[in-house]
Order: C-alpha cells, then sequence, then structure tokens
C-alpha cells in the first residue's frame, strides 16, 4: 500500500481505529460484564450498579457452584457428549467423505451415494416425527439421543470430500501401486495431509456439540440427564409454563427481581470456559475452514 | 489395478453412515404422514384416524398462525438486510487498518460471539435488558424512562435482530475480508497515480471488487427468509410478546411436544419445509447461473 499523508487521509485513519476500537467494545461489553457481576456481590448486581468491574468482590457464587452437583453432573453430560459425538462425526466424515471423492469411473454407484446425502440435508421429517422415531427406539435418557440423529454431518462429509478430490491424484494411485489397500491408503496417507482441514470440522463439531440445549430438553425427560446448556436454559433462561399462561408484565419484572444474578452470572461464564479455552485453535482454523468451503474445481 | 474388493471397501465404508441416515433422516420422513392425520399419543401410526387436509385447514382458520407467519418473515428479513449491511462496513473498515497487530486484535475479539450458544447469550441478555440492567441504566443516563424490553412488542424484534446482528456481524465479515484481500493491488497503485483519493478508490475499485461476493450472500440467504432463528428466539421470547415474536418454528414446538397437538404441528413444519426447500432450490439455482456457484 502508498502511504497517503494528507491531512485529511490521516484524520480518517484515526476516526477508523476509533470506530472499530468502539465496536469491539461492544462485542465485548456483554461478556467482561457478566464476569464482573458473577464476582460481585447480590445487592450491588441486582440493584444494577455493576458495570465492567466487579462491586464488593467476592467467590461465594464460585463457591457455591462448586457444591453444586447437578451443575456439575450436566457438566460431565456435556463433556461425553462431546467426546463421543465430535469423535463418531469424524470417523464417519473421513469414511464417508474418502469413497465419495472417487469418480464414478472408479467408484460406479458414487453418484447415487451422493443423491441420497443430498436429499437427506435438504429434506427433513421435522420435529415431531424426529421426536417419536427417538423414542420409539427407545434412545430417550441416553446419551445416543444427543448423538446419533445427528451422527453424520452431510456438510462437513462434502467439505472434506471435496478436499480429497483436490489432493494430487498420483497421491492415490501411488498407493495403490504400492499395495496399499483402501482403509490403508485413507489411513496412512489421505489422513496425514488432511489433518488441519480435519481439525477446523472436528472443531466445529465439538462447538455444535457443547453448544446445544435443545435435543437435551426434548429426548432427556429427567434433569438429570440434560447436558450443560439444557440445564443452565432451564435454571437460567426458562420461563414456567405454569406461569406463562396467563402471565403479566408484572409476573415478567417480579420474576427478573428473584433472579440470582451473581449466582446466573456464573454460571454463565463456566459454561464458556470450555469455548474460550478452545478458542485459539477455533481462530486458528476456521478462517482456512471458510477457504475450504468457497474452494471448488 | 483396482480389483473388486477395492470397490467393496469402498461401499462398506458408507455403509454406517447410510444406515444412520437411513434411520434417523428417512424414516422420520415418513412420519410426515402425521399431518394427514387426527393422531393421538400412544396409539401406532397406522391405526390413526385420517382427516385429509383437515390440520390444513385448521391452520389456516387460527389467527394465530397468520400472525406467526408475518412473525417469522419481518424477523428473519430484517436479519438478512441488516446483517449483510453491518459486516460489510466493518469489512471495509478492517481493511484500511495497515497496523496489523490492531487488525488481529479487532478480529480476535469480534469473532468470540459467534462460537457462544444462544442459551448462554439469552441468559447474559435477561440480565442486560432487565429493568435494573446496563441497557435501562444508559436508557436513565439520557433521561428515558425505564423499558421492560423483553415484555414490550414494541422493542422485541429490534432486540432479536439487533442481537443476531451482534454475535454474527464478525464472523460473516471473515468472506468479505477474503474477497476485499484478493482486489489486485496494482488497480489501487494505477488510481493512485491517476490522483484518485481514498473515497474514489473506495467507490470504483473496492466496492465493484466485492460486488459479486455480495450477490452471491444475498442469494444464498433467500432460503433463509423463513428461518427466523428457533434457538435465539426460543430462549428471549415469553407470552407478553409472542404478538411479534412468535415464529413458526417456536408455534410447531409448542404445538407439538407442550399441547400435544402432533397432526396439526406436524402440518405447520411439513408447510414451511416445502416453502424452505423451493427457496433453497431457487436461491442455488441463481447463484449457480450467475455466480457460478457449485456445492458439490
Amino acid at each position: 500500500m502508498v502511504k497517503s499523508t494528507t491531512l485529511f487521509s490521516k484524520s480518517t485513519d484515526v476516526t477508523i481505529v476509533v470506530l472499530l476500537a468502539i465496536i469491539s467494545f461492544i462485542s465485548l461489553f456483554p461478556l467482561v460484564h457478566t464476569l464482573a457481576i458473577s464476582f460481585s456481590e447480590k445487592s450491588a448486581a441486582n440493584a444494577g450498579d455493576v458495570l465492567l468491574w466487579p462491586k464488593g468482590f467476592n467467590l461465594t457464587s464460585y463457591r457455591i457452584i462448586l457444591e453444586d452437583h447437578k451443575f456439575f453432573a450436566a457438566f460431565r453430560v456435556s463433556v461425553e457428549r462431546v467426546l463421543l459425538g465430535a469423535f463418531i462425526n469424524m470417523a464417519l466424515t473421513v469414511i464417508m467423505a474418502y469413497p465419495l471423492s472417487k469418480p464414478s469411473r472408479i467408484f460406479p454407484g458414487r453418484d447415487i451415494y451422493m443423491w441420497y446425502l443430498v436429499f437427506c440435508m435438504l429434506f427433513s421429517g421435522g420435529l415431531i416425527p424426529l421426536y417419536m422415531t427417538v423414542t420409539e427406539l427407545h434412545l430417550q435418557n441416553t446419551l445416543w439421543s444427543l448423538v446419533l440423529p445427528g451422527a453424520v454431518p452431510i456438510f462437513n462429509v462434502i467439505l472434506i470430500m471435496n478436499f480429497f478430490r483436490n489432493l494430487p491424484k498420483e497421491l492415490d494411485e501411488a498407493a495403490v501401486v504400492d499395495g496399499a489397500g483402501p482403509w490403508q491408503t485413507l489411513f496412512k496417507v489421505f489422513l496425514p495431509v488432511s489433518l488441519p482441514s480435519l481439525a477446523t470440522v472436528t472443531l466445529f463439531s465439538i462447538v455444535g456439540h457443547w453448544n446445544s440445549f435443545f435435543d437435551g430438553l426434548i429426548f432427556m425427560s429427567k434433569p438429570e440427564n440434560y447436558p450443560l446448556q439444557t440445564y443452565i436454559q432451564q435454571l437460567v433462561v426458562r420461563i414456567d409454563p405454569e406461569l406463562m399462561k396467563g402471565m403479566t408484565t408484572d409476573d415478567l419484572i417480579r420474576l427478573s427481581k428473584a433472579s440470582d444474578r451473581t449466582l446466573n452470572g456464573a454460571k454463565l461464564i463456566i459454561a464458556m470456559i470450555p469455548l474460550l479455552v478452545i478458542y485459539p485453535f477455533l481462530q486458528k482454523y476456521f478462517v482456512h475452514g471458510i477457504v475450504l468451503g468457497s474452494v471448488k474445481e | 489395478m483396482r480389483n473388486r474388493s477395492f470397490i467393496v471397501n469402498y461401499h462398506l465404508m458408507l455403509l454406517p453412515g447410510i444406515i444412520l441416515l437411513f434411520i434417523f433422516s428417512i424414516i422420520p420422513m415418513f412420519g410426515i404422514v402425521i399431518a394427514f392425520q387426527d393422531f393421538i399419543p400412544g396409539i401406532r401410526i397406522w391405526e390413526q384416524d385420517w382427516i385429509g387436509l383437515e390440520n390444513f385447514k385448521f391452520m389456516m382458520d387460527i389467527p394465530d398462525s397468520k400472525q406467526v407467519f408475518i412473525n417469522t418473515i419481518v424477523i428473519a428479513t430484517s436479519k438478512i438486510v441488516v446483517g449483510t449491511f453491518v459486516p460489510i462496513i466493518f469489512a471495509l473498515l478492517l481493511h484500511e487498518v495497515r497496523v496489523s497487530w490492531f487488525k488481529r486484535f479487532v478480529q480476535t475479539i469480534v469473532y468470540l460471539p459467534h462460537f457462544m450458544s444462544w442459551v448462554i447469550l439469552a441468559g447474559i441478555m435477561v440480565s442486560m435488558l432487565s429493568l435494573d440492567g446496563v441497557m435501562n441504566m444508559i436508557f436513565k443516563l439520557f433521561g428515558f424512562e425505564p423499558v421492560m424490553f423483553l415484555a414490550s412488542n414494541t422493542w422485541f424484534r429490534p432486540i432479536v435482530v439487533g442481537s443476531d446482528v451482534w454475535k454474527e456481524f464478525g464472523f460473516s465479515a471473515i468472506v468479505y475480508l477474503a474477497a476485499l484481500t484478493g482486489i489486485n493491488p496494482s488497480l489501487y497503485e494505477a488510481a493512485e497515480i491517476d490522483g484518485a483519493n481514498r473515497f474514489r478508490k473506495l467507490i470504483h475499485i473496492t466496492l465493484p471488487g466485492i460486488t459479486p461476493t455480495i450477490v452471491l450472500l444475498v442469494t444464498l440467504s433467500l432460503g433463509n427468509v423463513l428461518n427466523a432463528g428457533f434457538d435465539q428466539i426460543f430462549n428471549l421470547y415469553n407470552p407478553l410478546v409472542y404478538s411479534s415474536g412468535d415464529i413458526i418454528d417456536t408455534y410447531v414446538y409448542r404445538m407439538g411436544l407442550i399441547e400435544n397437538q402432533y397432526g396439526l404441528a406436524t402440518a405447520v413444519g411439513l408447510l414451511k419445509s416445502v416453502v424452505a426447500i423451493i427457496l433453497i432450490m431457487i436461491s442455488y439455482k441463481l447463484a449457480s447461473k450467475y455466480a457460478n456457484y457449485r456445492i458439490f
């Protein structure tokens, strides 16, 4: 870039930097505000005195959560579903993307599978039929109900398939000439060169599993089986359906006065921590992932 | 070279996924027949009473459904419009920054909300938007009366659209930033030799440079006209704002799983999917025709 030294351009630069600083502040404000509330004194938080710095710093909320077995049970369910769910997603993505990346000249039937996948991606029976299917299979209140309905991440399969396709053809041919079978070629040749792309889709799987609450809500009838997001949704966000029937504004105000903001804030912060931990990795890979999605032959 | 065993193994690799999709995607698709039944939970699906289009007729008769449809379209369209402009403006601003650490710093911050769930964000918003929350603190500072934001039909839609844009603008800007870096730098150099200032370069080089990307993304977003964002609204709404904020997806959930009107809920959901698929197909058709876009 050529540097402009005119006064007009300099002041524009300053304006842009200031604008971006304000935008960043707005992006971060709700999160920092919640952090401050979680460390504040209950009375100060409920009176709305806390902005970006805790008032009456204390760790009471976090101490209460540490003794809250239900919270940690839910946390555990979430961790389990992330581990199992992301593993299944990734395993299926890899073993499905590889044969699909072969041209139909080599793998007859490839196009039929492809249409099947796209059909499943576009059409769905909707909420009620899925709910009935899961119930019919007696998967309610098991981890499988959170993991199996979304086991095949079709969009990721297509992304990785496109990635495999763009690898040099010699890679596959050389492996075959050397006597490697299809599984060996996939795991010994294709996987090692696609690690960044696989990392991208895996991270997205992890975030997806960690963040989803709705499947936990409809498939788990016992609160002790809720994953963390569902647990938080029920305790912090949800309004009791009995109360919802003839609700007035006064009810809603009373409800918000009664809620314990510092404790809720602390719960929200703890639920965010796993994401913040993997965020540096996410940031490293997601731009790559978006480029991956847009590069096509 | 490749013998039969290769092909057999290819089929084997696809088998588990195909079976899982069959169970959790194809079988539920047969469940849409519930839309044509007077479905009573507890009785086998093939033993239910068939009532033809009764559910659809009933849906047209109740006043709720018209309001729900309007809410969905208004919220989704506003999200598309605002959610297109803001990321473009942000990307243009960020592109002008030459200090790379500042650029990275801003990016790190604005991408973060994208990865947070609506449960967490709704929890934060409920506290911020309450009577003693930060928003009302700011309102009082400027001398306005405090507002119960999440109970107000005037405020609910702006809040939904605003918070969605707040969450996603940074992430949506990534595509535009990529398009901006793709513009040939020699164009700018040529323009400078011709004496173009910053503003003229923006109008004549930068904007035309990213127009194809903008057109493509707007076309593809057509498929989202019926997606007003279930997760977000489900976690923010309450009965007081049904008239401005209840959308098709939340309505289907309440009718179906709370009130046990499986037939009606499935009918509404089916109608939505049919329209959505037509919209998606039109948008992909347009995108592939005018922007050479292919998904696979």
